[in-house]
């Protein structure tokens, strides 16, 4: 089963930037905020190094990690060619300026 | 909506590569046609003569197979050769009478190879050297026949006689002029590479002029005879004297043609519907027949093509290998020299070497290299920056690796001599075989491709030579030299210095300002333009341009440095080197309160707390009372100090002192690289002076000035600027020295390669000799510092806290 959780408002995420969400016993997720307010998650592992995505400069729907400059698509995760590599997407909404993740509970 | 319409007149490598740059662009934007009249898909003409000689089959030098063009969509006519455009109706019409409409129209008809108007050339066995069927024709006369006879001492006729006597012909070339390649090589070089291939079995004939061409009974050649009289036996004869673009087609469509097809900078004809590029095209007044320029004519066309339209194409400047296995030969520019020229020669004949070297106004203007060519690239890119030699030209014939410039770490250059698993990168761990077989495998022709690909060279950038180097050696002449005027990324053609000048002339004061009046392509930019932008901004307005922290590198974001596991360091200002037991012991509580994995003493006398998560760097900082010591950004980073005349019983200055007063002054300065400064008491130089940006060396009578010096990727000893007397001098000329770094240089260029750039007598001129000039710059420097708060405070006192807080969920 899984659940909608309120992570910021989309205020608290800098425009071209990024916030991580922790919580205890899980891995960190980064929330991006673009240019026109889109919001997406990804958790915050580059697909190379397991760099922090959320530390890097974010440009149009991307992310480069700050480790080694691999450039991750946010709205898929995918490491732009001709890098290889996936950091798991997760679902994210936004509904009167908040921002939710969908997380799994165990029951 | 139908699509419009692109028809391509010839499937050769300018015009499919144009269709290649243009799918990049705007992938689904035409329905493409392509005529080409060869039965074959687009393969690498170049690679001909690797064939003739048997190194290489036809089917490896295919570029594009027939899946490429299904996969585009594209309509293929293949052996249909193109006889009229129609442009009222705006159609072409092939000799079998297929029509194709066009909306645009893109004609790659290539060049005919010139054939002597010689009685007899009409004879069977009388062929020209241009595709693959005359290839094959080679290949099967040297099963048949006994003798060949090549017409024309250039470099294909030279690669033809090469790969003919190399599948057991008797071979002679003949030449009319005085030595072999005489528009690549000077003589002596040209009568060294006749020895040698003379050795390898080709016979020569200069100076002859062939008169007729006899044949047999059977209607086949039989023998060539000379203006002389002489006769000389051949069953086969290969005209290579020359090529002459194909503009035919053209012509009769009434475009304007004149020795090729007349385009203007943006590839279009006469008729802006028509698009011409490669050998058929006359640009300027200039065909190019080889292929690094083809391709650069391409990306303009296809930019065209894509409506986007801010490509230009200027014109190209060459340079010559040949391509038989085990001659190395280089030619670049005017090698032949002429009046008001200079040339530095190295002959050793007997070692089979001979290099030459062509300057002009202090600049060098031409090289032709035989026998080692290994510095070819390198000497390639000194002519096409037309930087000043003057201060290497005592050892500019000894190549790369007597000299500064890029060549890695051990000073391997001679990327050639390489083993394929000799490391190259030593950033990316990637060998020289895996940067051979990318090029080939992925026909890559640029740097930016390789790096791109491979990962080469794109961190550090200590191997580019090396990287450049082998992609020269296993490209030929189809090496495509990194533009001198390169853009600062994919998001505009714009370079550094466009930028810059832009910035300071239209009074630009913020990043989407910026991108706007400089028409970026992407709405806001990526990771590698904005913290340039952001740099230039701020530079150029200080207390104007706002800071834009979205733009800059997570370091400087945090001002802490990130590392492998996401945690940071944390190091406090101690200027030149100096601390106290009341630090000492700040930081002794904050390494155990934080529980900091690893306290180290750094390179620049400081102390750096390695290990310190994120949420906690506030806290640190806050318990450690002390400033930011900027060793996270580019930026001021330490003045190195040694102890100096206070207790050395050598100094003769007070150095530490110097970097106290120097580190304070320079305290919050961004710039476009990293600056470290070193003040030394003594000519023994403790404080290690000669590998900082700027250097200070204490003599008894004052204080010398060293600049441009740099520890890292590349040591580079920093170069004497001037000797002052007063500790103010040492602040007002060092200032103003950064000052015209941080205003002029391009960003990450470090001091040594902004010096490198403009020249040391540039920097002299307005730092030394023009009070004027100094003072002013010291001045503006002084005001871009005033009033900078330092980073660490701000944030304790509560600036940009969400950066540093993560985010705790709650359930909805």
């Amino acid at each position: 089963m899984s659940e909608w959780i309120v992570v910021c408002q989309v205020t608290d995420i800098p425009k071209l930037g990024a916030r991580v969400v922790k919580e205890s016993g899980k891995d960190d997720i980064a929330v991006f905020r673009t240019e026109t307010d889109q919001v997406f998650a990804l958790t915050d592992r580059c697909p190379h190094k397991g760099g922090p995505l959320s530390q890097g400069i974010v440009y149009g729907e991307n992310v480069a990690c700050p480790l080694h400059n691999w450039q991750i698509s946010l709205s898929s995760g995918e490491a732009c060619a001709p890098d290889e590599g996936c950091a798991g997407k997760h679902p994210v909404k936004v509904e009167g300026g908040t921002v939710y993740l969908l997380r799994q509970v165990t029951a | 909506m139908s699509k419009p319409k692109l028809v391509l007149v010839g499937n050769g490598m300018a015009g499919v590569r144009t269709l290649e740059e243009l799918f990049a662009l705007a992938p689904d934007m035409y329905d493409v046609t392509v005529f080409g009249s060869e039965p074959h898909p687009n393969y690498n003409r170049i690679l001909l003569s690797p064939v003739l000689a048997g190194e290489q089959t036809i089917e490896q030098i295919i570029l594009n197979d027939l899946d490429w063009y299904k996969q585009h969509n594209i309509t293929l006519h293949m052996d249909k050769m193109v006889s009229k455009i129609d442009r009222i109706n705006r159609k072409v019409i092939a000799s079998d009478g297929t029509e194709a409409e066009y909306d645009r129209l893109l004609l790659a008809t290539g060049s005919n190879p010139f054939i002597l108007p010689v009685p007899g050339k009409d004879l069977k066995g009388v062929i020209s050297y241009r595709d693959i069927k005359d290839t094959n024709d080679m290949i099967a006369a040297a099963t048949e026949h006994t003798d060949a006879v090549v017409i024309g001492g250039g470099l294909l006729g030279l690669e033809a006689a090469n790969g003919l006597k190399l599948r057991g012909m008797n071979v002679t070339v003949v030449h009319i002029g005085e030595w072999l390649l005489e528009r690549q090589l000077d003589k002596t070089a040209g009568k060294m590479l006749e020895a040698s291939l003379a050795e390898r079995g080709l016979q020569f004939r200069l100076q002859a002029q062939t008169q007729e061409l006899l044949g047999d009974e059977h209607g086949r050649v039989r023998a060539v005879r000379f203006a002389s009289g002489e006769e000389l036996p051949a069953q086969l004869v290969v005209m290579a004297v020359g090529i002459r673009p194909n503009f035919t087609l053209a012509e009769s469509a009434g475009l304007t043609c004149d020795r090729g097809i007349k385009v203007n900078d943006t590839m279009q004809t006469f008729d802006p519907r028509i698009y011409a590029v490669g050998e058929c095209v006359n640009h300027r007044g200039i065909a190019y027949g080889l292929v690094a320029p083809l391709y650069e004519m391409a990306k303009v066309a296809a930019n065209h093509l894509a409506l986007m339209g801010y490509g230009r194409y200027q014109g190209s400047v060459l340079s010559t290998k040949l391509k038989v296995t085990g001659i190395d030969l280089f030619s670049a520019g005017n090698f032949a020299g002429g009046e008001g020229t200079e040339d530095i020669v190295l002959s050793d004949p007997s070692a089979g070497v001979y290099k030459r070297l062509v300057i002009q106004n202090d600049k060098l203007v031409g090289a032709c290299l035989y026998g080692d060519t290994s510095d070819g690239s390198w000497y390639f890119k000194l002519l096409r920056e037309g930087r000043p030699i003057a201060d290497i030209r005592d050892h500019l014939m000894f190549g790369e690796s007597s000299n500064l410039g890029d060549t890695g770490h051990q000073g391997q250059n001679k990327a050639m001599a390489m083993q394929d698993s000799d490391e190259i990168c030593g950033c990316n761990g990637v060998c020289k075989g895996t940067i051979v077989k990318a090029i080939k495998e992925k026909g890559l022709f640029t740097l930016d491709e390789v790096k791109k690909s491979t990962k080469a060279a794109s961190s550090c950038g200590s191997c580019t030579g090396l990287v450049e180097q082998i992609l020269m050696n296993t490209l030929g002449s189809d090496f495509q030299e990194t533009p001198k005027n390169k853009a600062v990324c994919g998001c505009t053609d714009r370079s550094h210095a466009d930028v810059r000048q832009a910035i300071r002339e239209q009074h630009l004061t913020s990043i989407p300002a910026a991108m706007k009046a400089m028409d970026w392509r992407t709405s806001n930019g990526c990771g590698t333009c904005r913290p340039a932008l952001n740099y230039y901004l701020i530079s150029t307005w200080p207390k104007e341009a706002v800071d834009d922290p979205q733009s800059r590198f997570i370091n400087e974001r945090a001002h802490a440095n990130i590392q492998k596991d996401g945690t940071f360091s944390v190091i406090p200002q101690m200027k030149g080197g100096v601390t106290n037991a009341s630090e000492l012991r700040r930081i002794a509580d904050v390494a155990d309160k934080y529980q900091v994995p690893l306290v180290k003493v750094t390179g620049g006398q400081r102390i750096d707390l390695l290990g310190v998560k994120k949420e906690d760097l506030v806290s640190v900082w806050k318990d450690l009372g002390m400033n930011s010591g900027h060793a996270y950004g580019k930026s001021i980073r330490t003045v190195k100090t040694c102890v100096g005349s206070e207790f050395c019983r050598f100094g003769t200055q007070n150095s530490t002192q110097m970097g106290i007063d120097l580190e304070t002054m320079l305290a919050n300065m961004w710039s476009p690289h990293k600056v470290k400064l070193a003040v030394s008491g003594c000519p023994r130089n403790c404080a290690e002076a000669g590998i900082k940006d700027v250097g200070v060396i204490a003599v008894d009578s004052g204080w010398e000035l060293y600049i441009g010096g740099n520890g890292g990727i590349k040591t580079e000893v920093a170069q004497f600027l001037c000797k002052v007397k007063t500790a103010e001098e040492v602040k007002e000329y060092s200032g103003a020295f950064l000052q015209l770094y941080r205003e002029e240089a391009y960003y990450l260029d470090r001091t040594v390669h902004y010096l490198n750039r403009v020249g040391m007598d540039y920097i002299k001129q307005r730092i030394v000799e023009n009070a004027e000039t100094r003072q002013a710059l010291f001045e503006r420097l002084l005001f871009a510092l005033d009033g900078l708060q330092d980073p660490w405070k701000a944030r304790i006192d509560g600036a940009r806290k969400e950066e540093y807080v993560p985010l705790i969920p709650m359930p909805a």
